[in-house]
C-alpha cells in the first residue's frame, strides 16, 4: 500500500477547513447551553448565515462584510427563538426545531437568485517567508484568516467563562436561574444576549461553508452540519477546548476516509463513511457512562422555562 | 382494512377501472433533494414547471422537495395519494419499496418510479434514462484531456445505476487512452455540497486533473474550477459554475417524458410501463462542448454522441471483462438490458473495489 502519496500537511489543511464551519456553530451553541438555554435551530441559522454572507458579499465585494452580515443574519434568526422561548415562555426544543426548519426555508427563498454566482475570494494569511516555510508553512500560516478568528474565539469563551465575573454570572444563570434571579441578575437579558451570539456563530459557520469551503450557495447545503455541532457540544461535556477536539476529530476522520478511498485502500468506504458517526457516539456512550460526571458537566437549567412570578 | 379495500373497489369501479379520462390531472412530485440543487432535483422540477407549461388549468402539481430516502417517502406518497393525486413521480432509485408498498394501498393512483425496477403492482410504472451513455461521451472526452492520466469520479452509493456510470466512462476513457486510471471515492450521500467539495480536494490531492461525479450539486465543478482543473456538468448544465472547468455536462431531460405521462392520465390510456431512454430519444442530453477541448477531440465525441443516438454503437461491446478477469462479454455481443439494470460488478482494469 503506497501511502507516500498521502501528505500530511494537505490533509491537515483540508482537515481544518472541513471542521471549522462545526467547530464555530459549536461554540456558539456552547456559550448559549452554558445559559441554560438549548436551541435545536442551529442548521437553521447556519444555513441563514451561508446566504446572507454569500448574498452581500457578492453584493459588496467584500468578504469581510459578507461575514458581518451573516452573523448579524443568524444573531437576528436566534432573537427570534429567544422571544419566543423567554418572553413567550415558548417550548424549546420545538421553538428550535421550527427555527431549523423556518430557517432552511426562508434561506432557500432568499437564495433564489444567487445560484451560480462566485463570490468575491477570501483572504489568506500569507506572511512572506513564514507561509513558504516547508511543512511548518502551510501548516501554520497558510489557512484563511476565519481559521485563525475560530480559535482566537474559541480561546476568548473559555476566557470569559472560567476567568471572568461575566462569564460566572451566565453560568450562574445556565446552573440555577431562580438563585440567579434572587441575586438580581437580569436571567432574560443575559440569555437573551447568549442567544444573539450563539446565532452569530452559527451565522458565520454558515458562511464559512458558502464562501470559503465550497465557495457558491446550493439549497440546503449545510446538509445538516448543523446537528453534528449540537452533537459535539455535549460530546465536548461543555468545555470550549474539547470543542476543538470534537470537531477536528469529526472533521478529521471525514477527511481521512476520503482521501483512504482515493487513495484506493480497499476499506468498505461504507465503513469509512459512517466512522464520524460512530466515534461521536461511541464518545457519547463512554461519557454517559460515568453519570455523575455528566451531570455535573451539564448546565443544572438546560432546556428550563424561566418565568420570573416573585 | 376491510372498509379502505371495499372503498378502493368501489372507487374502481366507478372510475372504470382506472382506465376513465381525467379532466384535471393532479400530479405529484417526490423529491429527494432541494430544487435549487441544480443537478438532479433541479431537472425533475423542470419537468413539473413544463407539465404545467403544456396543461396550463388541467393539471394541478405539487411537490415535496428534502424526501430522505426510506419510510419517510412512504408517509410523503401516502399524504399525496390522501390528497387526491392522480400520479406520482418518486425521482430517487431509493424510494423503490416505499413505492411498492404506497401503490399496493392506493389503486386508482398512478406511480412512476425513477431508475427503479420494481413494479409490483399494475399501477406501478418505472423510467428512468440512459446515462451510461452519456458516460462513454465524457469518458471519451476525459480520457484524452488528461494530463496526468488520473480520472477522479465522485460516486454517491453503489448501486447499479451508478455502476453502470462508472464502467462506461472507464471503458471509453481507456479505449482512447489505455494508460488511464480511474480514482473513486463514494461519499454515501447524493446532496451534501461540502462533503463533495472535499471528495473533489482529496481527488486533487491525489493528482488527478478531470473530475466526474455522481452526486447532485455543483460543489466539485466549483472547486475544480478554483484548482484549474476540469470536470463535467453532472444533470445539469452547471456552466456557470465552471466557465473554465466545465468541459461538457450530461444533461437530464425528463420534461418529453412526464408532459407524456400526466396526458396518458388524462386520456385515461396510461399502463404500466419500463421506459428506458437515452441519447437517442433525448431524454440525455450533451451540453455544448467547452472550446478547451481541441477540435478532433469534439469532433470524435460528436461521432460517438451521433452513434449512440443512431443505435450503431452500444458502450458495453464486447470484448468486456469483468474485474476479477472472467469473460462478461464476448467479442461483438451487446450487454443485455436485464443485465445492465443490475450491474453489481466494476469491469477489467478498474483498480479499486466496488463496495457491496
Amino acid at each position: 500500500m503506497d501511502f507516500s502519496s498521502l501528505s500530511l500537511v494537505a490533509l491537515t489543511v483540508s482537515l481544518i477547513g472541513a471542521a471549522t464551519p462545526i467547530l464555530l456553530a459549536a461554540i456558539g451553541e456552547l456559550v448559549v447551553e452554558k445559559s441554560g438555554v438549548l436551541n435545536l435551530g442551529v442548521e437553521g441559522m447556519m444555513i441563514i448565515g451561508a446566504i446572507a454572507g454569500f448574498a452581500i458579499s457578492v453584493e459588496t465585494g467584500s468578504v469581510w462584510t459578507g461575514m458581518l452580515a451573516a452573523m448579524a443574519a443568524g444573531a437576528v434568526l436566534a432573537l427570534i427563538f429567544g422571544f419566543l422561548t423567554q418572553v413567550l415562555l415558548s417550548n424549546q426544543v420545538a421553538t428550535g426545531l421550527a427555527l431549523t426548519l423556518f430557517g432552511l426555508g426562508l434561506a432557500a427563498l432568499l437564495g433564489q437568485n444567487y445560484t451560480g454566482m462566485k463570490p468575491p475570494p477570501s483572504p489568506r494569511l500569507d506572511i512572506p517567508v513564514l507561509s513558504d516555510l516547508p511543512v511548518v508553512g502551510p501548516l501554520l500560516f497558510g489557512h484563511d484568516f476565519m481559521i485563525y478568528f475560530s480559535l482566537l474565539i474559541v480561546f476568548a469563551v473559555w476566557y470569559f467563562l472560567n476567568r471572568t465575573r461575566a462569564g460566572l454570572v451566565l453560568r450562574a444563570v445556565g446552573e440555577n436561574h431562580d438563585a440567579a434571579h434572587s441575586l438580581g441578575y437580569n436571567v432574560v437579558a443575559i440569555r437573551m444576549a447568549a442567544i444573539a451570539f450563539g446565532g452569530a456563530l452559527a451565522g458565520l459557520g454558515g458562511a464559512y461553508l458558502s464562501l470559503i469551503r465550497v465557495p457558491q450557495w446550493t439549497e440546503g447545503m449545510t446538509a445538516g452540519a448543523g446537528w453534528i455541532a449540537l452533537a459535539i457540544v455535549v460530546f465536548a461535556s461543555w468545555k470550549p477546548g474539547r470543542v476543538i477536539l470534537g470537531a477536528y476529530l469529526f472533521g478529521g476522520v471525514t477527511i481521512l476516509q476520503l482521501n483512504l478511498q482515493a487513495l484506493g485502500i480497499s476499506i468498505s468506504p461504507a465503513f469509512l463513511s459512517m466512522t464520524p458517526y460512530l466515534v461521536t457516539i461511541i464518545v457519547l456512550v463512554i461519557m454517559s457512562a460515568d453519570r455523575r460526571r455528566a451531570s455535573l458537566n451539564a448546565p443544572a437549567s438546560l432546556g428550563r422555562i424561566f418565568h420570573a412570578s416573585h | 382494512m376491510k372498509f379502505t379495500t371495499t372503498l378502493a373497489a368501489a372507487a374502481a369501479l366507478a372510475l372504470g377501472l382506472g382506465g376513465a379520462a381525467v379532466a384535471q390531472v393532479k400530479a405529484g412530485f417526490v423529491y429527494v433533494g432541494p430544487v435549487g440543487d441544480l443537478g438532479w432535483t433541479y431537472q425533475h422540477d423542470q419537468g413539473r414547471l413544463a407539465v404545467e407549461e403544456a396543461f396550463g388549468d388541467k393539471v394541478e402539481t405539487t411537490y415535496v422537495e428534502s424526501v430522505p430516502e426510506g419510510a419517510d417517502a412512504a408517509r410523503v406518497m401516502t399524504q399525496m395519494a390522501l390528497g387526491g393525486a392522480d400520479i406520482i413521480f418518486a425521482t430517487s432509485f431509493g424510494y423503490m419499496d416505499q413505492v411498492q408498498e404506497v401503490a399496493a394501498k392506493f389503486p386508482n393512483v398512478k406511480f412512476e418510479h425513477a431508475t427503479g425496477y420494481k413494479r409490483n403492482t399494475d399501477n406501478v410504472s418505472t423510467y428512468s434514462a440512459r446515462f451510461y451513455e452519456g458516460r462513454y461521451v465524457i469518458g471519451t472526452i476525459a480520457g484524452r484531456m488528461t494530463e496526468t492520466n488520473k480520472i477522479g469520479y465522485i460516486a454517491s452509493f453503489p448501486i447499479p445505476e451508478v455502476v453502470r456510470g462508472i464502467n462506461s466512462a472507464y471503458l471509453a476513457a481507456k479505449r482512447v487512452n489505455p494508460d488511464v486510471e480511474f480514482k473513486i471515492v463514494w461519499v454515501y450521500t447524493w446532496f451534501d455540497p461540502g462533503k463533495e467539495a472535499d471528495a473533489a480536494n482529496a481527488l486533487i490531492e491525489q493528482g488527478v486533473d478531470v473530475i466526474m461525479q455522481h452526486t447532485d450539486s455543483p460543489a466539485a465543478m466549483t472547486i475544480a474550477e478554483e484548482k484549474g482543473i476540469y470536470a463535467f456538468g453532472q444533470a445539469s448544465d452547471m456552466k456557470e459554475f465552471g466557465p473554465n472547468a466545465r468541459l461538457t455536462s450530461i444533461i437530464d431531460d425528463w420534461n418529453p417524458y412526464y408532459i407524456q405521462r400526466v396526458q396518458a392520465v388524462m386520456d385515461g390510456t396510461w399502463t404500466s410501463t419500463d421506459t428506458w431512454d437515452g441519447i437517442g430519444a433525448g431524454m440525455v442530453g450533451i451540453g455544448e462542448f467547452s472550446d478547451k477541448i481541441p477540435a478532433d477531440v469534439q469532433a470524435e465525441a460528436q461521432g460517438i454522441v451521433d452513434a449512440i443516438a443512431a443505435g450503431t454503437l452500444h458502450p458495453f461491446t464486447g470484448p468486456i471483462n469483468k474485474q476479477d478477469g472472467s469473460v462478461w462479454l464476448a467479442d461483438g455481443e451487446v450487454a443485455d438490458d436485464g443485465t445492465l439494470a443490475g450491474l453489481n460488478f466494476y469491469v477489467e482494469g478498474i483498480d479499486s473495489e466496488l463496495p457491496q
